[in-house]
């Protein structure tokens, strides 16, 4: 425990209190204190805050740490208490009766091909193996087939990343053998089974001789860009999010003159706060003509998370902010709200869903891929 | 409930060359479980290689249930609930097949034969049907072949369902706000 005060900087808070006061989750009314499980860190309370079934309750999305003035790192230090609380049996609930996580633990598991391509068009080029450039799909097409309901295709905006990168005249490697990259696992406290799937896609990536990896997925440019460091072992690669490559890119693409559209852009939390990357999906939708991006009351490294990054911690508070996420939106006047993660999507239109007020908040939805794609000449 | 060995199942255990599957067996509290009682009460012989789970309706099997079978080593799954119209619910059945379509549409995502997972109705006077659905579908998993996450252990992980997994949380009855959800 001691290390572990160390290694989070939790030694030295002041006890502030801000982190309390900035928590989305606090806010929303959930009886719910980072304060409180940093300073019973301190205090050294083994057994007691690495029990404390609560600690599932954080959305991990940084915002207390983007604004603590001691700079301690409360979701690191989340992270390693959920790991502890892990292997003491204590889960998280998670939502949808830990469907997501028995696919997810399926995959650590290995042992099955599985058949995640189905969405490749023949319109699009990609190797099946080697390559200068991995394009890291994600999980979109679990999300569509589990979530039918929501009408959502989020495994658009993966195809339209293809696309894009095409149109740069990359072919990217785009592998069957691609697993979940361990992110909802990792946060969940599940240590053994992310280190599985980090491990093998590790070995994929070298395998394939590629030097860049693209994702167009938030969540997966975190895990590759901070939580494979210790797994890489040698290997030499740089790890982009869609949206930065495309912004180094930026003069090879030819658009075509298309209708004005107003949107607002949601950060995803493990894009904006987690990475920094803030800059680079804004200027790559300026680029394209007849975007208008209207900013959202809280956007950049304030904005708002989608309240549901690792499937564990769906409540009536994350539905609160969602809710309240989808009324900003709405507020901007914007007919679609483009997002980086495809998480943010399943979220938010799982509170569109509301019977009573689903209607005042409904908003279209597009990954950034997908308006850069429909712009292309 | 009825876990007869029948003379072929006996050959079975005691040639080592027969691969015995493991199959979980979701039956709805009503029609299923009652068939499969039926079938035991008419002394009708079928084999013994699953493990039944009952929940009160079908409508209540969702993708997590089956996943969660898979993922700690189950050969094959059956779900089995009350014909349409027979319902004690009514419309629970409606339910189960959406959840039904859902979960194959993942399972073949992730590989696994959907020769693994099927879908029956069986009522509570359907004794032979239960044994004849029992015996094609595990001679079915059976010329599968064990289950590609099939673990050493996964016998052990079965009967103990300890550790591993996440809690099931009724999340929906905490959000006021409605929503999809399960």
């Amino acid at each position: 425990m001691q290390q572990l005060v160390k290694d989070t900087n939790a030694w030295a808070c002041y006890d502030c209190g801000k982190c309390t006061a900035t928590c989305p989750i606090t806010r929303a009314g959930a009886d719910y204190s980072p304060r409180r499980h940093v300073l019973a860190a301190n205090l050294g309370h083994e057994g007691e805050v690495d029990r404390d079934p609560s600690l599932f309750a954080c959305l991990t999305c940084s915002l207390c740490d983007s604004r603590c003035p001691a700079e301690v790192g409360y979701i690191q230090l989340v992270q390693k208490l959920r790991e502890r609380a892990f292997d003491a049996s204590i889960q998280p609930e998670c939502p949808h009766g830990g469907a997501l996580q028995s696919v997810m633990r399926m995959m650590a598991k290995g042992g099955a091909q599985q058949n995640r391509l189905t969405w490749l068009d023949d319109g699009l080029e990609t190797a099946p193996a080697e390559g200068e450039v991995f394009l890291w799909t994600g999980c979109t097409v679990y999300y569509d087939a589990f979530f039918p309901e929501f009408g959502l295709a989020t495994v658009a905006g993966t195809r339209a990343a293809v696309k894009l990168l095409n149109h740069l005249g990359v072919t990217p490697v785009v592998s069957p053998d691609e697993r979940c990259c361990g992110h909802d696992l990792l946060w969940n406290g599940d240590r053994a089974s992310f280190e599985a799937l980090a491990r093998h896609n590790v070995e994929l990536v070298k395998r394939s001789g590629a030097e860049l990896v693209v994702t167009p997925c938030a969540e997966c440019a975190r895990t590759w860009l901070l939580d494979y460091q210790p797994f890489l072992d040698g290997l030499k690669i740089r790890v982009q999010h869609l949206t930065e490559y495309l912004l180094e890119r930026r003069d090879d693409l030819d658009f075509k003159n298309s209708r004005t559209s107003k949107i607002t852009y949601q950060d995803p939390c493990r894009l904006g706060r987690h990475l920094g990357v803030t800059h680079a999906p804004r200027e790559v939708l300026a680029a394209v003509p007849g975007v208008e991006l209207e900013e959202m009351r809280r956007s950049g490294r304030r904005g708002a998370c989608c309240a549901g990054g690792t499937w564990s911690n769906c409540d009536r508070f994350a539905k609160k902010i969602q809710v309240e996420r989808l009324r900003e939106a709405r507020a901007t006047g914007a007919e679609v709200l483009v997002t980086a993660c495809p998480k943010c999507q399943v979220h938010l239109a799982c509170a569109m869903k509301d019977p009573n007020i689903g209607k005042e908040i409904a908003i279209e939805m597009r990954d950034v891929a997908e308006v850069v794609a429909s712009a292309l000449v | 409930m009825t876990q007869q060995v029948s003379p072929s199942a006996k050959n079975a255990a005691t040639s080592p060359t027969v691969f015995d599957p493991r199959i979980v067996v979701f039956a709805c509290n009503w029609c299923s479980y009652a068939g499969a009682d039926t079938a035991g009460v008419s002394r009708i012989q079928h084999q013994p290689h699953f493990r039944m789970i009952r929940v009160m309706c079908s409508g209540r099997i969702q993708p997590a249930f089956v996943f969660r079978a898979f993922e700690k080593g189950a050969d094959g799954v059956l779900v089995s609930g009350c014909h349409f119209g027979d319902c004690h619910y009514i419309f629970g059945n409606e339910r189960a097949v959406e959840q039904f379509a859902k979960t194959m549409n993942v399972v073949k995502l992730l590989g696994i034969e959907e020769g693994r997972l099927r879908l029956e109705w069986i009522s509570a006077a359907e004794g032979g049907r239960f044994a004849e659905v029992i015996n094609e579908f595990t001679d079915q998993v059976r010329a599968l072949g064990p289950s590609p996450f099939a673990a050493e252990d996964a016998i052990a992980e079965i009967e103990a369902p300890e550790g591993g997994g996440c809690q099931h949380s009724d999340a929906d009855s905490d959000s006021d706000a409605g929503g999809g959800g399960h």
